[in-house]
């Protein structure tokens, strides 16, 4: 067992780890741990383009992205080590590491936990049948694709219409794979043309509304899914070779719920305040595991954002130790909000934005934020609230916040 | 056509039962033959079991069941410990929730002791909530069963049929009997790939048994399958179940209960409801929903965990209330049926029982001395040294600190280790049951394609 000491520990080799990395390691000794054989995260096997605009002021592919943030992370001097597998905590800040040189109790100053958030998968989803080969997640899909180059099948159904949805649609396509039925339990799904994805023919996919996938059929190979009109209980059979699972986000908690560190029960990732700090001293949490899921630039930006909370940290003094913050709660359809934990004084979050997530679409959004039953902000977005995508709101929604008034309570008007 | 093989011993059904029958006769100085129609052992009702190594507390007692299933947690109990076959001494707490049952606790614990089981204990209500605390409200007391333990009937099966080919019985993959012909000396077994010439035919056929059994010319039972579907939720729930959490049993059988997996998850089933199709081990949107109800009776908190899968199971159920054990010595034939729930606890005993049947009726099997020795198998219990954990055994092999399934910590070494081993996988299923890769919360997400590729690479060097 070796013992390696550190300044920073970033957990996760993602576009928010290695952003985060990039931003400290001029300054700070720091170690990046990634548990794959190439750091990079999800955008390595992401093969289409839109990455890198609002962190790098560029689009380009995920592949390219990721190759890029590595290569900034390395050349700020930060250590960036894969097939690393942080598997648990051995102390405060302190974390054990199989990696294939053996191993490692790594003690930091600092733990930046950016672990990413991953799709719920058909079993969690509760969704009864056969369990047959041929039913993935995009995440698997784009790895089956683009870094396996294999084929998922011929006819495919895709569950969900949101953005990600479309990016499996496309990744359907390009290994051959036709897209015969999205579905989508909610009243709308995204339309494609709403989305600013190039494709070079149009991609027209029928898209069932209010219709929920309640069994998968096939023994060995998917033979089929069984479909429930919601509106009016009918079920159909829809054959097809490969049903892909989309959205349906979790963080990869794992590490943060072992540490002890509180959780968000609404998003399910720890619980963070506008300085990206988590409940435990020292320990951080940035990206997708603290808002499941928003695209790969704002991940990154949340790195660039807490390596200011970090240096503070390291600066120590009562500002390192803050005071009890308030609650922030989104009220349905909201589902969720990040940071949730307000304190005046903290400074804005990253972007100066709070994130959310909606169950409804409201083409015109309106957001009030109320603390104590006094409403202390009403505001309307130049965006629509799109299920399937973050919701992005001003934080100076919570001027006039109180420390000593309650949770502030946050909802479309 | 190439010869029929030929043994002294066929043993039809590669489950835990055949499998530890053929690791027993095996070890008697006779020849045999293990087979199975699937592509692997232990790929039927033995994966999809509560693995719960019963006590037997609650058998009829004087029924064979009681006895073979008190023999043999003892004989698995040791077997364990030599091969590697996680156990888990957890112990189970039968929960009273009416006042009936809270009445029916005294005759549960008679019932305890008339099956040879001494240390069950009345305890009450604050003694249950003591020992669970995240049980939900309303339980009036309970009966302790320190010694009822989780196992893993994969690795238990796996182990049977290595160290029986090892003691060089054949392993028939792939081989489904189609027809029994019974001669005056050697009965011939048809199969859609050769035939097999045997003196001895055991029939292991699990939810096959009663065709089999026909094909003999009986019509003694016949096999219901019974599917009891079950919900696996993430270890990070595991400290909600310190010990197996049990209703009052009812003529149904054990009843929904919560259990941790030696894998490290908790479990939550399994339902029984009898179905017409003996291959059908889907799972139903009714049945899960009823998993769900009476979880949240049972332990609400449970419920907010998240769920890493489900699956169902199908015990072969027989119109008879205990084992269906023959031996037709004028047919030299052995059955082994309608073992129902307990066939993983009872299979060292079944298999003990076995061969002094068969010597009873003449069959010289005497124990040999040449044997060599058990295999150790890979371990995949959570309470037990894993490799990704094992600094030196990583030193010496770096295959071991690369982690391939991050959910479940398992490594390229350990994969490697399936592909080479006596009974290597065919199929990702396989794969699983000898790993655990891409049996964790993320299912597949992010290791799975890796996986996969890595198994089509060996399956298509080995072919």
């Amino acid at each position: 067992m070796t013992e390696v000491r550190t300044e920073v520990l970033v957990v996760g080799g993602g576009p928010a780890g290695l952003s985060a990395a990039a931003a400290l390691a001029p300054a700070c000794r720091v170690l990046v741990l990634d548990r794959e054989h190439q750091a990079g995260g999800i955008p390595r096997h992401s093969d289409h383009t839109g990455y890198g605009v609002r962190d790098l002021r560029t689009v380009t592919t995920g592949p390219k992205y990721a190759r890029r943030l590595v290569d900034a992370a390395l050349a700020s001097g930060a250590e960036v080590r894969t097939e690393a597998t942080v598997t648990g905590w051995a102390g405060e800040r302190t974390v054990e590491v199989t990696t294939p040189q053996g191993r490692l109790t790594v003690t930091a100053d600092a733990v930046v936990l950016a672990t990413g958030a991953r799709e719920r998968p058909r079993t969690a989803r509760l969704v009864a049948g056969d369990r047959p080969d041929g039913v993935l997640s995009t995440g698997l899909l784009q790895n089956l694709v683009h870094l396996q180059h294999r084929s998922p099948g011929t006819r495919a159904v895709v569950v969900g219409s949101e953005l990600v949805s479309w990016s499996a649609v496309l990744t359907l396509r390009e290994a051959g794979c036709t897209t015969v039925l999205m579905t989508t339990e909610r009243a709308h799904g995204e339309s494609y043309a709403a989305l600013r994805i190039p494709a070079s023919t149009g991609l027209r996919v029928p898209v069932a509304t209010r219709t929920r996938v309640v069994r998968v059929v096939g023994r060995d190979r998917v033979e089929g899914v069984d479909v429930e009109d919601l509106a009016t209980g009918r079920r159909r059979r829809v054959p097809c070779d490969t049903v892909v699972f989309t959205g349906d986000w979790i963080p990869d908690h794992e590490l943060a719920r072992l540490g002890g560190v509180d959780l968000d029960p609404a998003t399910k990732g720890p619980r963070v305040d506008a300085r990206l700090r988590t409940s435990a001293p020292g320990v951080f949490a940035i990206g997708n595991l603290v808002h499941p899921v928003d695209t790969a630039d704002v991940a990154a930006l949340d790195g660039r954002h807490v390596a200011d909370a970090v240096r503070r940290w390291f600066d120590g003094g009562s500002a390192a130790v803050p005071a009890p913050g308030v609650d922030l709660v989104a009220d349905a359809p909201l589902t969720w909000v990040a940071p949730s934990v307000v304190r005046p004084g903290d400074g804005v979050p990253a972007r100066g934005r709070l994130l959310l997530w909606t169950d409804e679409r409201r083409l015109v959004a309106r957001v009030s934020v109320s603390q104590d039953g006094r409403e202390l902000a009403r505001r309307s977005l130049p965006w629509p609230a799109v299920p399937g995508r973050v919701l992005r709101v001003p934080a100076s929604v919570l001027h006039g916040v109180r420390a000593d008034a309650g949770p502030v309570r946050i909802r479309l008007a | 056509m190439t010869a029929p093989l030929e043994v002294d011993v066929a043993v039809v059904g590669g489950g835990i039962v055949g499998c530890a029958v053929a690791r027993e006769l095996a070890g008697h100085g006779v020849s045999v033959a293990l087979i199975e129609a699937k592509g692997d052992v232990g790929d039927a009702t033995s994966k999809a079991n509560t693995a719960i190594l019963h006590t037997g507390f609650d058998a009829l007692p004087g029924s064979l069941e009681s006895r073979l299933v008190r023999r043999g947690y003892e004989l698995l109990s040791a077997y364990a410990d030599d091969a590697g076959v996680p156990v888990e001494r957890v112990g189970a707490l039968l929960v009273a929730w009416t006042d009936e049952e809270l009445a029916a606790l005294p005759k549960l614990l008679t019932k305890a002791r008339d099956n040879g089981y001494e240390h069950g204990e009345i305890v009450d209500s604050d003694d249950v909530y003591r020992r669970v605390p995240a049980l939900g409200p309303g339980a009036l007391g309970g009966l302790s069963i320190p010694d009822e333990s989780i196992v893993c009937s994969w690795t238990a099966a796996l182990a049977y049929a290595t160290e029986a080919v090892h003691r060089g019985a054949h392993l028939l993959l792939r081989h489904r009997v189609s027809a029994v012909e019974v001669g005056d000396e050697r009965t011939v077994l048809r199969t859609d790939r050769g035939d097999v010439s045997a003196r001895w035919v055991v029939n292991a056929a699990g939810l096959g048994a009663d065709h089999l059994d026909r094909m003999l010319g009986h019509d003694r039972f016949t096999v219901v399958p019974r599917r009891g579907e079950l919900i696996v939720f993430d270890k990070l729930a595991r400290p909600l179940a310190p010990c197996i959490v049990l209703p009052v049993p009812s003529s149904r059988g054990k009843g929904v209960l919560i259990s941790p997996t030696v894998y490290g998850n908790v479990m939550l089933g399994p339902t029984a409801e009898d179905l017409d199709d003996r291959s059908d081990t889907s799972t139903s949107e009714a049945g899960l929903a009823s998993l769900l109800e009476k979880g949240r009776a049972l332990m609400p908190v449970l419920l907010d965990e998240e769920v890493t899968t489900t699956y169902a199971g199908l015990r072969a159920a027989t119109e008879h209330s205990d084992y269906v054990v023959d031996l037709d010595a004028a047919q030299r034939y052995l059955l082994l049926g309608g073992i129902r729930s307990t066939g993983l606890t009872a299979s060292m005993a079944l298999a003990e029982h076995a061969v002094e049947l068969l010597r009873s009726a003449g069959e010289p099997l005497t124990a040999r001395t040449d044997l060599p020795p058990t295999p150790r198998m890979p371990n995949v219990g959570e309470a037990f040294p894993r490799p990704y954990a094992d600094d030196a055994l990583i030193a010496a092999d770096p295959d071991y600190g690369r982690v391939v399934c991050f959910c479940e910590r398992v490594t390229r070494g350990e994969v490697r280790d399936a592909f080479a081993s006596t009974i290597p996988p065919t199929d990702v299923d396989g794969l699983r049951r000898r790993t655990r890769a891409l049996m964790g919360r993320c299912q597949g997400f992010y290791c799975g394609a890796e996986v996969t590729r890595l198994l089509d690479e060996h399956v298509r060097t080995t072919s």
